[in-house]
């Protein structure tokens, strides 16, 4: 379908995010002597050997172990490192939450909690380790920044940008191979929206794989005449409620579109922001209170509900109700 | 820091017992007992054994480190914080108040001169300690990292992750020290939870492991930290088990995990006064 869409982005390559997270991590590595690794036996899955391989003593083997791992991490704060733990998103939140909790959160430690794997483009593994509850449970933690990027690229820039950010970060990304579409070298920057597409009918937020879905719901939508405006929001906290408030003022209504439960994710970020200041239609792409399966990655994202003829779908029904 | 002789230790010892049971009577909330059996390692690692600067910095650089893991006997590391210099000794009375630098539990948020990180849900100092030891190795500094744990937190999955670590990582500049009380707040931990042999445990995790057999003994806690510190730099990070009693000083508090976190009312606070010397002044 997307080959013969005049899609305002295009790829050539595709690439999965993680591995933008280890060529980030290798680069930042060198250049800032601070930055230290730990790995809870995933270094392939993360893509942390090239880091562990230039830097051995700047690198720590935790094992099967992740709640020692979120400890050691705070600790090797104090005395100027500056940690990126590394395993699947599942076993970086729930499973460690109380660790990051206390020990990160609430004592405002410096580390970077990189995620791999999350959401249903895992694919294969199943339910257990497709975590859809991540965002959620990070975003609820005061003092803690949640990014979702959403290629290759702006994983990379991320990695590198959290570096220079003193305090506690979540580092979402995944494990498909997915196009690359945004700018090489691109400068990141915490907190800020991009607005990748100008549109006036309607506001589509997506993050993570889901922008480049989104992507291609803005020219199915334009060669049906829907004007739709497209902001990739991969901060999800500090939430950028101005480039939110200035765009629903413009459009009128607005999808979000996640690969996260609805509960909890992006799209409630917004309809707080909408509620207490712009009231405004929203409606939600996102897993609707279940757990995940086995599959391929775009299988799964069709069956739940999350792809660009979704976004399409739930567009026409925000416009429906302004 | 000038060494105290152990007279002078002594001395601060009571004060801070009378500060604990100050406290914890004055929010009617806390944790006596085990504060008070860690009176003696507390008062000899502050004022005897670390190299440490009221002057508070976070990051340590050059001075030895400790955590609190069992972060409920905040009394204890409180008063032995105010007395060593960290902070006026006043600030005591606002313990677990509204408003206070002094939380329940110890916290960064509030900024408290002497925290670095945050403890009370059990089970994470170690693992706390063991990155901060790395830290100090990663910056050259040769500065001993010290931790505390409780018995009952020996419970804790997460005590055993951090304990197969620090070896396999060779932390060689970290010593622990379990508090053996053999209580916890609903019983005897033979009956909540045995431990069973901790020594052998540690040692079969690769720790060298010393025990300081009566640890409310000024004499004895000084020779086993003395003793860890030159086990150091081995390629092994060393555990000292350190029996105390709970409630010590105070002898209707000895001995049970009744004390356990419970708070004196005021004719039982007059009672405990009675046995504990007022030797640097109350706030």
């Amino acid at each position: 379908m997307e080959k013969t869409l005049d899609t305002k982005f295009t790829y050539t390559e595709k690439k999965d995010t993680r591995s933008g997270f280890g060529d980030g991590f290798l680069e930042v590595g060198r250049k800032n002597k601070n930055v230290v690794g730990l790995c809870a036996d995933l270094i392939g899955s993360l893509k942390m050997g090239a880091f562990q391989k230039e830097f051995p003593e700047r690198f720590f083997q935790v094992g099967i172990a992740e709640a020692n791992m979120m400890g050691m991490a705070a600790g090797l704060t104090i005395g100027g490192k500056i940690p990126y733990t590394g395993t699947f998103a599942n076993f970086s939140t729930g499973r460690v939450y109380d660790q990051i909790r206390q020990s990160i959160a609430y004592s405002g430690k410096n580390v970077k909690i990189c995620a791999s794997h999350a959401g249903l483009t895992l694919g294969e593994d199943g339910a257990t380790h497709q975590i859809l509850e991540d965002m959620g449970m990070m975003k609820m933690l005061p003092h803690m920044t949640v990014i979702n990027p959403c290629d290759y690229n702006q994983t990379k820039a991320a990695t590198i940008a959290i570096a220079d950010y003193e305090g506690p970060v979540y580092l979402r990304f995944g494990r498909p191979n997915w196009p690359i579409f945004t700018p090489k070298d691109q400068k990141f920057e915490i907190g800020k929206a991009w607005k990748m597409i100008e549109g006036k009918d309607v506001t589509i937020f997506a993050t993570g794989h889901l922008v480049w879905e989104a992507v291609v719901a803005e020219a199915i939508l334009r060669e049906e005449g829907i004007s739709a405006e497209l902001i990739n929001i991969h901060t999800i906290k500090p939430l950028d409620k101005e480039a939110i408030l200035d765009s629903v003022s413009k459009t009128g209504c607005c999808v979000s579109a996640e690969e996260h439960q609805i509960n909890g994710g992006l799209g409630d970020s917004i309809a707080q922001t909408l509620a207490t200041q712009y009231p405004a239609p929203l409606e939600y792409v996102g897993v609707n209170d279940s757990f995940g399966e086995s599959g391929k990655p775009t299988e799964l994202l069709e069956k739940y509900g999350l792809n660009a003829a979704n976004i399409v779908k739930a567009a026409k029904k925000a416009i429906s109700r302004k | 820091m000038e060494k105290l002789s152990t007279d002078q230790l002594k001395n601060v010892c009571s004060q801070v017992r009378r500060d604990i049971v100050r406290m914890v009577h004055g929010c009617q909330s806390g944790h006596p007992g085990a504060s008070l059996g860690c009176t003696e390692f507390f008062v000899t690692l502050y004022f005897h054994q670390m190299k440490h600067n009221k002057d508070f910095n976070l990051d340590g650089i050059g001075e030895d480190l400790f955590f609190l893991s069992n972060g409920h006997i905040s009394p204890v590391w409180y008063s032995v914080l105010s007395r060593s210099g960290y902070f006026d000794s006043k600030e005591l009375y606002t313990f677990r108040k509204i408003d206070s630098r002094l939380q329940g539990h110890p916290a960064t948020e509030e900024n408290l001169p002497g925290v670095r990180i945050a403890s009370g849900s059990l089970g994470q100092g170690l693992s706390v300690a063991i990155g901060a030891a790395l830290a100090k190795k990663l910056n050259n500094d040769d500065r001993t990292v010290y931790v505390l744990m409780g018995d009952g937190e020996q419970q804790e999955g997460q005590i055993w992750e951090a304990a197969m670590s620090a070896p396999h990582h060779k932390v060689d500049n970290l010593i622990a020290s379990i508090d053996v009380n053999g209580q916890q707040i609903d019983g005897p931990t033979k009956e909540v939870m045995d431990l069973r042999d901790l020594k052998s445990k540690w040692e079969a995790f690769g720790w060298e492991v010393i025990v300081t057999e009566n640890g409310n003994d000024i004499h004895q806690v000084i020779a086993a930290l003395d003793k860890a510190k030159g086990l150091l730099g081995n390629g092994k990070p060393v555990l000292n088990l350190l029996h105390t009693d709970m409630g010590y000083g105070v002898d209707f508090m000895v001995g049970t995990h009744k004390w356990h976190g419970i708070a004196p009312n005021d004719e039982q606070l007059e009672k405990a006064l009675s046995q504990l010397e007022e030797t640097l002044g109350d706030y």
